[in-house]
């Protein structure tokens, strides 16, 4: 399953991601994004993809699931 | 200063050199750690209480993977103020700490072995180390006083000797951390805990250790204990008619009402239901003569200054979560948005991060703003219950 993420060190706000990908990708009060939840939907999947390679700093990606999991906390 | 009350456990011995550590706990097998630590299901006491042999097993897969040898550090940073358990433990069973490092090192072939603890513990460490044959092979690292200096990744960071700032996550240490390597980072007391399973010692992952802060005649008492886990908060702490409130876990951690902490079994289980957990260990009952919103904004300020700063909802959210709880300190009416607002900034907060310090930021404030509801409502009538402006939690003059 694939869904959106974000490297929020790297992301500094630009913005254009929600601009782009409004179904999955809003932007909170400060212009940070805030994505949603869960798996993206299949037919989102291309333009998902197109937007992550146009973030001016690459912090957006998609990423398979089972890869976070337990590894989020320390 | 900082007193212990046990004898027996990981401070059984009656001094922190070779000798008295030998004579009291005897010579150190050889011990397979991963099937150590998952029969006896120890977690990991840095905060996050993740199960010990998960973390072992998944490093020693991702050096086998990757074919490289993984690194090892043993954290004893400590950088929340109001704790004091690890460099209690490294000054009086500093032995027991670098036993489980040994015993991780063999173990997972180790290409480093570090440990980082603040600078002032580090001659005395040094001195430890000498006493050992297999003391060359750790590696001591001063680790700076910052409230995120124990945070794994800003601590591999602070080991490749860039800023001690927490990285992202989206590759874990586990998988790629020193150099690149492969690496794991326990605490100091889950090594300690670990060198009492290699000599058989069933209890040792059924205790804890925890840093008490409480009010005696009129003056903050700090000290430490080794207890079992799912020991009754109330006998560990004392708590009467003098005490407000129980912060539970620490500045990361969740405020109880008085009258609710006493019964609460400490463990993860027993803490649960109240939405708390037990974090690396620090309970600290605030006296009534205090005020639960003024502690609250001012550990806040502290923690909003420790941010990094490098994730755009903490930067924007901490600061401004702090100013509100300032003014909710206030004995005066808030402006009439302000809760409104504090609630919706807590909301953006969790999940965003590249660390946990602002999840357990939030954390702290939701309860603080539960527990002490009755006194937001004194507040807004220019009225407060406390009689003393004095701090009783400890927070580090600087922020970073």
């Amino acid at each position: 399953m694939t869904r959106l993420a974000v490297d929020p060190i790297t992301c500094t706000g630009h913005g254009l991601c929600a601009e782009l990908l409004p179904e999955a990708i809003a932007l909170d009060e400060w212009g940070y994004p805030l994505l949603a939840h869960g798996e993206l939907p299949k037919q989102l999947l291309r333009r998902a993809r197109s937007v992550a390679a146009t973030c001016p700093t690459r912090a957006l990606r998609l990423v398979q699931t089972p890869a976070r999991s337990a590894a989020t906390e320390a | 200063m900082t007193s212990v009350l046990s004898t027996s456990g990981l401070f059984a011995a009656p001094g922190p050199g070779l000798p008295e550590h030998r004579a009291t706990f005897g010579p150190l097998p050889v011990a397979d750690p991963v099937q150590l630590t998952a029969a006896a299901e120890l977690t990991g006491r840095g905060g996050a209480g993740f199960p010990t042999a998960v973390k072992l097993r998944s490093v020693a897969a991702a050096a086998a993977a990757g074919r490289r040898a993984p690194v090892l550090i043993g954290n004893g940073a400590e950088g929340e103020p109001a704790s004091a358990k690890d460099a209690v433990l490294l000054s009086r069973a500093p032995h027991l700490v670098l036993d489980g490092l040994a015993v991780l090192a063999r173990a997972l072939g180790a290409a480093d072995v570090v440990l980082a603890a603040p600078a002032r513990l580090l001659p005395g460490l040094a001195a430890r180390l000498a006493e050992r044959s297999d003391g060359a092979a750790v590696r001591l690292h001063p680790t700076g006083d910052g409230f995120l200096a124990g945070e794994e990744s800003a601590l591999v960071a602070a080991v490749e000797g860039a800023d001690p700032l927490p990285r992202s996550k989206l590759v874990p240490i586990r998988e790629r951390g020193v150099g690149g390597r492969p690496t794991l980072v326990q605490n100091v007391e889950t090594l300690a805990r670990l060198a009492l399973l290699a000599r058989g010692d069933r209890e040792a992952a059924g205790r804890t250790l925890v840093t008490r802060r409480s009010q005696v005649n009129h003056a903050g008492r700090t000290d430490v204990v080794d207890m079992p886990l799912g020991t009754p908060l109330g006998e560990v702490l004392r708590v009467d008619g003098a005490v407000r409130a129980v912060l539970v876990g620490g500045y990361h951690g969740t405020w109880l009402p008085a009258a609710v902490a006493g019964e609460l079994p400490l463990d993860r289980a027993g803490l649960e239901p109240v939405g708390a957990t037990l974090g690396a260990g620090v309970l600290a009952a605030l006296p009534t003569d205090r005020c639960g919103l003024r502690e609250t904004a001012r550990v806040v300020g502290y923690l909003a200054a420790s941010s990094a700063g490098q994730c755009g909802p903490c930067l924007n959210g901490l600061p401004r979560i702090a100013a509100a709880l300032q003014v909710l300190a206030r004995r005066e009416a808030p402006p009439p948005q302000l809760l409104t607002d504090l609630w919706r900034w807590c909301g953006l907060l969790p999940d965003r991060g590249a660390c946990r310090h602002p999840d357990g930021t939030v954390r702290l404030v939701a309860s603080a703003l539960g527990v002490f509801g009755p006194e937001l409502r004194l507040h807004a009538s220019g009225r407060c219950s406390a009689t003393t402006a004095r701090p009783f939690l400890p927070v580090a003059g600087a922020g970073r």
